[in-house]
């Protein structure tokens, strides 16, 4: 490739194998100072590792890289940093032991007299955050707030770091509308100061709303950089997946009176603060859509179903018995399973291996005396590998080397795996590529058919208006509306949604 | 509050409380003779006990503090009786050399990916075994300068006297509890320890701290091992055996989390103090056997790894668990 002279970051030839899997082929790629540059491919396609190879934090096995034209070399990501180059990467990468401020100005604190000037920094920090809305106590640990308010911190650290360029992967997977709002304004300030912008996602609304031009990977192999003026949705994904996604949007499904005898049934089921009084029927072959804001209470109701937070009111029963869930393992006794919204804290154990992961819960349950053979594992490991497309060079490799949204495949086939009666998936597709989107979406079809209850918790309306049985909107911790047959679309939920908020509001 | 203070607010209310019994029972307790004692009785604990903080709150662990104590004395020893160096010119030189010792282990763990523990243990080994090679017994220190620092004190009102060796201990304590708390090193330190992997891509120089950390770990043993030969006049190759184990029980007890991550240099010279209260305690009561002092120190530290249990996961613990909003 000609050396491109507008490019601020330019990588040629970049090569990079993992053991015998090669994540990266001979890549091309160049960023230009005032563009915002979308990386896109499907999970697993390299695109993580070409951002870590370009800022130090993996070495790279061929290709150059130049910064300003000038070729660059970085042993480890503090080099990059110094010359302007800020990252978020996709794993959440701050450290939750320190303080807020400690994690903004971690290397780079400001000094007197070569003692850390603290006061200062909590001014300096109080102002930095306040810029992206976010008025809390830099004193305070890191741990103490939410993934959304840690994933805000990580950006601007970021943004203050990047001189040059800033590398955003998936910043936007934990955030509300309001936050990506703020943070894509944020971006269009900085693209206006000439910075060159790297923007990861799976969200293609995003991608279309924010940047300039586009480059997609494909198993590692530079497919091609478009502008988006010219090119189209449907070509992106083209692109990223190499062929046409068929999509199952829009077919209504059967009407109720097709579903099977109630199999858990909540009277005034609650938790105080958390979750209202609840009152819901989930019959087997029936998937419940779960719609409402981020704060609704979408969560702590499965919280609650799965017995991580105890009801302190009401009734649950399962199957006509009364039972009750002080715990998870009380919940997965009784057939259930959940597949968390936050799979990078709750779910993923980074050492062990994909077939570990997949039949972890699993032997959970049959408990310690009947403990499934190898082979036995190998098979079950190898047919959810299969059935969901995990992109893996093997069984036995460890989970924490997988791309981000492959690791969340693994969750997901952990708990089918266990074969539930009934499941409870919270933003199943959050982070994972469009066509295993699709993929994810025609499991939980699937699923349905073979006669299980599913609760699916999920902000992608129109992915909810495609397997939904029901769809229940949550509004302020309660349920506010229930949606039956036609009422399923789109727009009408949006309307539910936005009319409750009016009534609140007047 | 934030909860990280929690620990180390315990130690001090427990070290008050302590105190105050024993002084119920031993009013001759309440003197600064007996705290000038204390302070120099424990310098090289406390001295060791400094580094140990660092290495822990790293998520490190450095079980060669003791040998390398023993081996300074014996160089310090041999260099200035058998070749008749100067004092002052040894202190550099066996500093230098502790130093070198731990930023080669540093660089082990780091560079090579093994375990603090397994390294340590190696150096632990290496280090108690050339003292021994070097001598078999003590080594006498007959010098001028080590009669006059050994009479060097501070009179405190009371009558007590605050030691050179004492008063070295609590510059110690100062100093580094400066670069702990307050320079970017410091707080390179408890990234290490709350998550390397998050540390090194948010461009914290994990070598480089890594390699500080136990050369500092190594160089304050070496410190440590210059007070005992001061305390003792004498090089013993044997000596301070088991003292790594007591400067972690130190830190632990002073707050320090075993895992990494959380901690503080002050906690550390409470547990030092607590350990030296249960000794004085056992001193005066002189009835009870030394050992005493052994099990009231595993009741402490026991008590503390619960405390911390209660803390900790409560605080950052089970992430799931936590409350916030969907
Ligand atoms: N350290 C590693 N060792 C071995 N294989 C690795 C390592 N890091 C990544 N890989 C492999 O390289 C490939 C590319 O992964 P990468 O994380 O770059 O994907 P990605 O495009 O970011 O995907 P996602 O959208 O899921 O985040 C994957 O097949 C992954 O398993
Ligand atoms: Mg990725």
């Amino acid at each position: 490739m000609t050396n491109d002279q507008r490019a601020v970051l330019q990588a040629t030839g970049i090569t990079k194998t993992f053991g015998s899997h090669a994540a990266l082929k001979n890549v091309d790629i160049a960023f230009q100072a005032g563009e915002v540059h979308a990386l896109l491919g499907e999970n697993g396609a390299g695109k993580s590792t070409l951002i870590k190879i370009l800022t130090g934090a993996y070495s790279l096995d061929q290709g150059t890289i130049r910064l300003d034209g000038e070729e660059v070399s970085f042993a480890t990501p503090l080099q990059a940093q110094a010359l302007g180059i800020g990252t978020v990467y996709q794993e959440v990468n701050l450290l939750p032991n320190m303080t807020v401020m400690d994690n903004l100005y971690i290397g780079r604190q400001p000094r007197r007299f070569g003692l850390v000037d603290r006061k200062r920094m909590e001014r300096e920090a109080r102002a930095v955050l306040s810029g992206y809305g976010l008025d809390i106590d830099v004193r305070a640990d890191l741990s103490t707030f939410s993934v959304a308010v840690q994933q805000i911190v990580a950006i601007a650290r970021a943004v203050a770091l990047s001189g040059k360029v800033l590398i955003l992967d998936e910043p936007t997977a934990s955030l509300d509308a309001a936050e990506v709002e703020k943070l894509f304004d944020i971006v269009r300030r900085l693209k206006a100061r000439g910075l060159a912008i790297v923007f990861i996602t799976h969200f293609l609304d995003q991608v279309f709303a924010l940047s300039d031009r586009v480059t997609v990977l494909r198993n590692g192999q530079l497919i091609g950089t478009r502008a988006i003026s010219d090119i189209n949705r449907t070509e992106v994904v083209k692109m990223m997946l190499g062929k046409d996604l068929a999509l199952h949007h829009g077919e209504i499904l059967a009407e109720e009176s097709e579903v099977g005898e109630t199999l858990v049934s909540l009277r005034d089921y609650g938790l105080k603060g958390r979750v209202e009084p609840i009152n819901l029927d989930i019959h087997r072959g029936e998937v419940i859509g779960v719609a409402g804001l981020l704060g609704s209470g979408r969560t702590e109701m499965a919280r609650l179903l799965f017995g991580i937070d105890t009801a302190d009111s009401g009734r649950i029963a399962v199957d006509g018995r009364d039972a009750t869930i002080r715990s998870p393992r009380d919940a997965v006794a009784l057939g259930f399973g959940f597949c968390p919204e936050d799979r990078k804290l709750d779910g993923i154990f980074g050492d062990l291996s994909v077939r570990e992961n997949i039949v972890m819960a699993m032997q959970a349950r049959l408990g310690w005396f009947r403990a499934l053979t190898r082979d036995e594992q190998m098979e079950i490991a190898g047919n959810y590998i299969e059935a969901l497309d995990i992109r893996t060079a093997s069984a036995e490799l460890p989970v924490k080397l997988l791309s981000g949204g492959n690791q969340q495949k693994v969750i997901l086939a952990r708990w089918l795996a266990t074969d539930p009666r009934f499941l409870i998936l919270d933003e199943p597709t959050r982070g994972i590529d469009v066509g295993a989107h699709a993929e994810i979406v025609r499991v939980i079809s699937r699923l349905r058919e073979d006669g299980l209850a599913l609760v699916v918790i999920s902000s992608e309306l129109d992915e909810v208006v495609s397997y939904s049985s029901r769809v229940v909107v949550m509004r302020d911790r309660a349920i506010a509306a229930e949606l039956h047959g036609a009422d399923i679309n789109v727009a009408r939920i949006v309307e539910t949604i936005a009319s409750h908020h009016a009534e609140a509001e007047q | 509050m934030n909860a990280r203070y929690r620990p180390l607010m315990a130690t001090t209310l427990i070290f008050i409380v302590a105190y105050a019994l024993c002084v119920s029972q031993y009013p001759g307790m309440w003197s600064t003779r007996v705290l000038g004692n204390f302070l120099t009785d424990n310098a090289f604990l406390g001295v060791a006990a400094v580094g140990a903080t660092f290495v822990i709150i790293s998520g490190g662990i450095d079980l060669s503090v003791g040998a390398v104590i023993g081996l300074t004395g014996v160089v310090t020893a041999i260099l200035i009786t058998r070749l008749g160096l100067h004092p002052l010119v040894v202190f550099p030189l066996v500093l230098a050399l502790a130093a070198l010792f731990g930023a080669v282990m540093g660089a082990v763990i780091h560079f090579l990916r093994v375990p603090p523990f397994i390294v340590t243990l190696a150096g632990m080994f290496l280090a108690r075994g050339l003292a021994s090679v070097l001598t078999q017994d003590s080594i006498p220190i007959d010098h001028e300068f080590y009669r006059t620092v050994s009479s060097l004190y501070i009179k405190l009102p009371g009558g007590g006297r605050l030691s050179a060796i004492g008063l070295t201990m609590l510059a110690v304590f100062a100093i580094f509890g400066l670069v702990a708390h307050k320079t970017r090193f410091g707080s390179y330190v408890y990234a290490i320890g709350g998550n390397p992997v998050s540390a090194a891509l948010m461009g914290v120089p994990t070598g480089r701290t890594t390699v500080a950390i136990y050369a500092l770990s190594s160089f304050l043993g070496g410190l440590s091992g210059i007070i005992y030969s001061l305390y003792t006049s004498a090089g013993y190759p044997l000596a301070a055996v088991g003292i790594e184990l007591d400067s972690i029980a130190a830190v632990v007890i002073g707050g320090t989390l075993l895992t990494g991550g959380y901690g503080f240099i002050f906690g550390t010279l409470i547990g030092v103090m607590l350990q030296g209260l249960v000794q004085t305690f056992i001193v005066f009561d002189g009835t009870l056997s030394s050992w005493w002092t052994k099990i009231a120190i595993g009741f402490l530290l026991f008590m503390f790894i619960l405390l911390q249990n209660l803390v900790f996961n409560r605080q950052n613990g089970p992430a799931h668990l936590r409350k916030g909003p969907a």
